[in-house]
This record gives C-alpha cells, structure tokens and sequence, in this order.
C-alpha cells in the first residue's frame, strides 16, 4: 500500500490545483502549497474518509493560535502524515 | 417560504437521527418571480440551493444543540432536474454524511409532488455563533419549528 504522505498527497493533488509532483515532505500545506480554507476542508473531508478518522483539525488549529505547538508539526506534510499515521493507529 | 427573508423553511416534518425532513410552500407571488422570469415564474436554482442549506443547517443545529452555527461553504453535484413554480409545496430532505472537526458534509434534496427537483452535497462549516443576537435569532426561529 502507499505510504500516508503519497496517499494525502494524490488527494491535494485531486483537491486542489497543486500538481503532484510539487509535494513534498518538506511542503507547508499552505504557505508553501497556497491550499486556502475551502480546498484544505475539501482535502480534511478527503482524508477522512480515505483513513476512516476525524482529523482534529480545530484542535490543531487552536493549539497552533494560542502558541502551544508550531504550524509546522500539524502541516507540514511528513509531519501532517506522521499526525494522520498516529491518528490511525489511535483508532486500532 | 418567505424568499425576500431568507426564510426558507416552513416546518419540520421529521428528524430521525442525522436526518431531517423539512416542508415548505413556495410563496404565490414575490418580487423574485418578477425577474425569474417575466410570465414564467420560477424558483431560482440559488434559492433552491439556500433551501437544502438550511435544511442542513437546521439538522446541525439540532444536532449541536444549537451551541454553534453552520454556515454554508461548499456545493458540489448540484443537479437541478426540473422546474417548480409558485404555490408548490416541496419537501426537503437533509441527512448528515460526515462529522468532520469544524465541517460538516450532508447530502440534500427536494421533492415535489414525490418528483425529484434537485439535489445536492454541501459543505458547511461550524463555527462558534459570531453575534448573541444570531445565537437568539437561531433558538427562537428553532423553538417555533419545535428543534429548540
């Protein structure tokens, strides 16, 4: 099966217009991607449904405000995959 | 329905679990029919777009026990399959699809007559209620249609 960081990035890639091969681990999804809300909803509804989770995307986003972790740890796409890995195995 | 207020929702007929079902005629005459279209009164598609919204938006309310407010942010797959003029009464039906953190995705339709008229998935998106005036306005309106 294809790792999580291919498997999140073929689905920015379908939900935005970011080509593929622009994607790397090393990507912010939005300051170096340019992902704005609406199409990030559309790929947070993707993912998802692609692993069977609740990406905690508020939570994120709070903890990231109210400076209790860097934008970088939730993403930045290894980071965003290793997030959506642990999610994963959370689940069992 | 009252279109030149947004109200698009006349009662509720069900709520079963993550769906609801909602009735509403549309009006006889309004200033809309004037220029939707000049001797062929019909709905507009956005307004029929609006009323799957807040079929939607009421379920979720419902379902958050009014403490946040969904606003609509995304249609996709809209279809619009037929026609529907004034005096039709039309029947909403809204069910959740996905519980997302911060969003939520319902599948929509409306029906008249028991014919399909268009259908929908929209995105809402769930916020903390911007105004206490908005907050109010929601759980009144949600008290008359029995969700409050």
């Amino acid at each position: 099966m294809a790792s999580s960081f291919d498997r999140i990035a073929d689905i920015i890639a379908e939900n935005s217009e970011v080509p593929r091969e622009k994607i790397l681990p090393d990507s912010h999804v939005i300051n170096d991607l340019g992902i704005d809300s609406l199409d990030f909803l559309d790929i947070v509804f993707a993912i998802d449904k692609a692993f069977g989770i609740k990406v905690p995307v508020e939570a994120w986003t709070q903890e990231v405000n109210a400076g209790n972790a860097p934008a970088e740890q939730y993403f930045v796409m290894k980071n965003l995959a290793a997030r959506i890995d642990e999610l994963v195995a959370a689940k069992g | 329905m009252r279109l030149e207020y947004f109200q698009m929702v006349d009662r509720v007929a069900s709520l079963d679990g993550e769906a609801i079902v909602v009735e509403s005629t549309i009006p006889d005459a309004s200033p809309v029919f004037e220029g939707h279209f000049p001797g062929y009164p019909l709905m507009p598609g956005v307004l029929l777009v609006e009323t799957m919204a807040q079929a939607s938006g009421w379920l979720l309310l419902k379902l958050m026990d009014f403490e946040r407010m969904p606003f609509l942010m995304g249609v996709k797959e809209a279809k619009f399959r037929s026609f529907v003029g004034p005096s039709t009464p039309v029947t909403v039906h809204a069910k959740r699809i996905h519980d997302g953190s911060g969003y939520a995705v319902t599948q929509a339709r409306i029906e008249a007559a028991g014919k399909r008229i268009c259908d929908a998935e929209l995105t809402l998106r769930i916020m903390d209620f911007p105004a206490p005036e908005l907050a109010a306005a929601m759980r009144n309106r949600g008290k008359e249609l029995g969700l409050a």
